[in-house]
């Protein structure tokens, strides 16, 4: 791997992956049709495993292109679907 | 990128290891400590060893608060146990102090057989090691514990990776190729890390989820409109607050009430708590442990009854059994409490502490086999660069020196003056003076001498424990007291057996002669070399 393609997928994993992580809670907890403290606790621990799940991608992906388009896409959704959650 | 799935992982396994496995090493051995944390803080308190529980001693722990604080706004009184030998005594005062103590209240120690306040040794025991593996020490606790869920979070990673990987890793599990240098440190590498790979992947996503508010509290956030207080009042309430102390008043006897306990739950009372003692709205709750259940709540899950002070009436019942856990909070409850092993019995304990060492062994084969893999890429004629100098030093100072400093701490206990002032703290600067030590003399000897060196040193001191305490205790290995309360010649055995796992690998260290006159040849040495040479955990320079 290049140095540039490194730093890049560094920045991936790690902004990237903590941000998506973030934003799984966020959008879990609330969404998910249960008792709202339920909702954060199972947000909290697909967080954190998507978070690890990520920064696997971020250096694995075909090119450090992919390794952001496949963070930024679901991250997009997931920061769609907690808008949609929000209460009104 | 023309490189394929696995050699990605592979090198960003490699990488993520080195790069916090330094302080992995430490976590790792930390932490297994602190399965025996309370067994360790005994054991560095010899001063309580002579104590066992007697009929009278609740007695005896009433009349002691009762002649401390009569006023206190509460007691509480743990009884011995297999965990502990002194009765704990504690209470709040009436009025908390002004310098910020608020909830810690006060506490001493009672010998169980006599009613006597005993005073034991300043130290901060298996707590220091225990603390050290999530917040390390002398740094800002809150960026020590954010450095600490990174070099987890790390882990977690380096795990996944690592699977990956290793796609026969079972079949690889099977394969132990011994005394084959690099090989064999790939192979026990993969032995400890495949055999708890169940263990690893739960230490450390509990240990994030243990500091989920820390790291990760953006859900709560939402779904609690940033009002993070409600979320801890809803998921870990504490009970509420005792009622303002009435006017004073008598307490019936508390040995019916204890019998009556024992009796509906089949269990001795292990824990007395008393609110507003020797006032008319006095209430006596007690305790007996729990049935092991790791899906249980985490804080006051043990079998309860509640009493009137003044009457003796039974005002409350709590069976943990009978509380509705959801299922969110049952995965959460069973990672968390599986990872400070709440539920455990003894032999559970030592089955965890086992695979603490499996995790320890894992961590440090994966250092070793950096270092190990790179010299022998080396040509014959090449020496090794300052990087793999240094790393190679490291590894001494985060492995050897790292058991020389605990095994100092422990030496410190039993040989520094008992009233020496700050005495808890001498013995951490014991420990730290000697782990700096080692890493001085890891990057001076960033060789097999460093490590032979370094593996005597350690194993002598581990040794040293067993054979001071005969001189400075009356509960050495000699005495029926130390096997009178397990946990106590147990410390003792595992110091002798951490001496004799030292005393092999200087033995198998020792048995091969240094390779000086064979790196001379000019031919590149071959790849998967059977040199006996190559057996040495490390890098070497001549």
């Amino acid at each position: 791997m290049s140095p540039l393609s490194i730093t890049s997928r560094t920045l991936a994993a790690a902004l990237g992956g903590y941000g998506l992580a973030s934003l799984s809670a966020m959008a879990l907890a609330v969404t998910l049709p249960m008792a709202r403290d339920q909702a954060v606790i199972i947000g909290i621990m697909v967080a954190l495993l998507l978070c690890s799940g990520a920064a696997i991608w971020a250096f694995s992906a075909r090119s450090a292109w992919r390794a952001w388009a496949g963070i930024l896409a679901p991250g997009v959704l997931l920061g769609g679907l907690y808008l949609w959650g929000l209460p009104a | 990128m023309n490189k394929s799935f696995r050699q990605s992982m592979a090198w960003l396994h490699t990488w993520t290891g080195l790069l916090l496995g330094w302080l992995l090493v430490a976590i790792f051995i930390t932490g297994t400590s602190a399965y025996f944390r309370e067994e360790i803080t005994l054991w560095m308190q010899p001063e309580v060893h002579d104590s066992t529980l007697q009929p009278g001693t609740i007695d005896m722990a009433l009349a002691a608060l009762n002649a401390k604080a009569p006023d206190a706004r509460s007691w509480d009184i743990s009884l011995p146990g297999p965990r502990q030998t002194a009765a704990e005594l504690r209470w709040q005062p009436a009025k908390p102090p002004e310098d910020g103590r608020r909830h810690r209240g006060e506490q001493i120690l009672m010998d169980a057989d006599s009613g006597e306040v005993v005073a034991p040794r300043a130290t901060r025991g298996g707590n220091f090691f225990y603390r050290f593996h999530f917040e390390l020490y002398g740094i800002d606790r809150l960026w020590a514990r954010l450095l600490v869920c990174l070099a987890t979070m790390f882990m977690l990673i380096a795990i996944i990776s690592g699977v990956i990987t290793h796609k026969k890793i079972f079949k690889d599990f099977f394969t132990f190729r011994p005394g084959k240098g690099q090989r064999s440190w790939l192979d026990a590498h993969n032995a400890t890390a495949v055999l708890a790979l169940p263990y690893h992947f739960m230490i450390t996503y509990s240990g994030l989820l243990l500091f989920m508010t820390l790291i990760m509290p953006w859900g709560i956030d939402a779904a609690y409109e940033n009002d993070r207080r409600s979320f801890f009042s809803e998921v870990f309430s504490r009970g509420e607050d005792a009622a303002q102390p009435g006017s004073p008043g008598e307490m019936v006897a508390i040995g019916p009430l204890i019998e009556q306990t024992e009796t509906r739950f089949g269990k001795p009372v292990e824990r007395i708590q008393i609110t507003n003692p020797n006032r008319d709205n006095a209430q006596i709750t007690l305790r007996v442990n729990r049935d092991p259940a790791v899906t249980d709540r985490q804080r006051g899950g043990d079998p309860t009854q509640v009493f009137q002070g003044n009457t003796g009436e039974l005002i409350d019942t709590h069976i943990p059994a009978n509380d509705p856990v959801s299922p969110g909070w049952r995965i959460y409850n069973f990672f968390t409490s599986v990872h400070m092993t709440r539920f455990a019995d003894p032999l559970t304990r030592w089955l965890f502490f086992l695979f603490g060492v499996a995790g320890s062994a894992m961590t440090v084969t994966g250092m070793l086999l950096w270092v190990s893999k790179r010299t022998q890429q080396l040509r014959r004629d090449q020496q090794p660069d300052r990087a793999l100098k240094m790393v190679n030093g490291l590894n001494m100072a985060s492995i050897t020196g790292l058991m020389l400093a605990i095994a100092a701490y422990f030496l410190a206990n039993r040989l520094l003056p008992v009233t020496l002032a700050a005495r808890e703290d001498r013995e951490i600067q014991v420990f730290f003076i000697v782990w700096l030590v080692s890493l001085v003399h890891g990057l001076l000897r960033p060789n097999r001498h460093g490590w032979i060196e370094q593996v005597a040193a350690a194993s002598l001191l581990w040794f040293a424990i067993p054979v001071v305490n005969i001189f400075t205790t009356a509960s050495h290995l000699f005495t029926p007291l130390a096997w009178q309360h397990a946990a106590i010649a147990s410390f003792d055995l595992v110091c002798l057996i951490l001496a004799a796992l030292g005393g092999h690998t200087l033995w198998r260290l020792q048995r091969k002669p240094l390779p000086a006159k064979a790196r001379r040849a000019p031919a590149p040495r071959p790849f998967n070399t059977t040199n006996p040479a190559s057996e040495q955990p490390a890098g070497e320079s001549p």
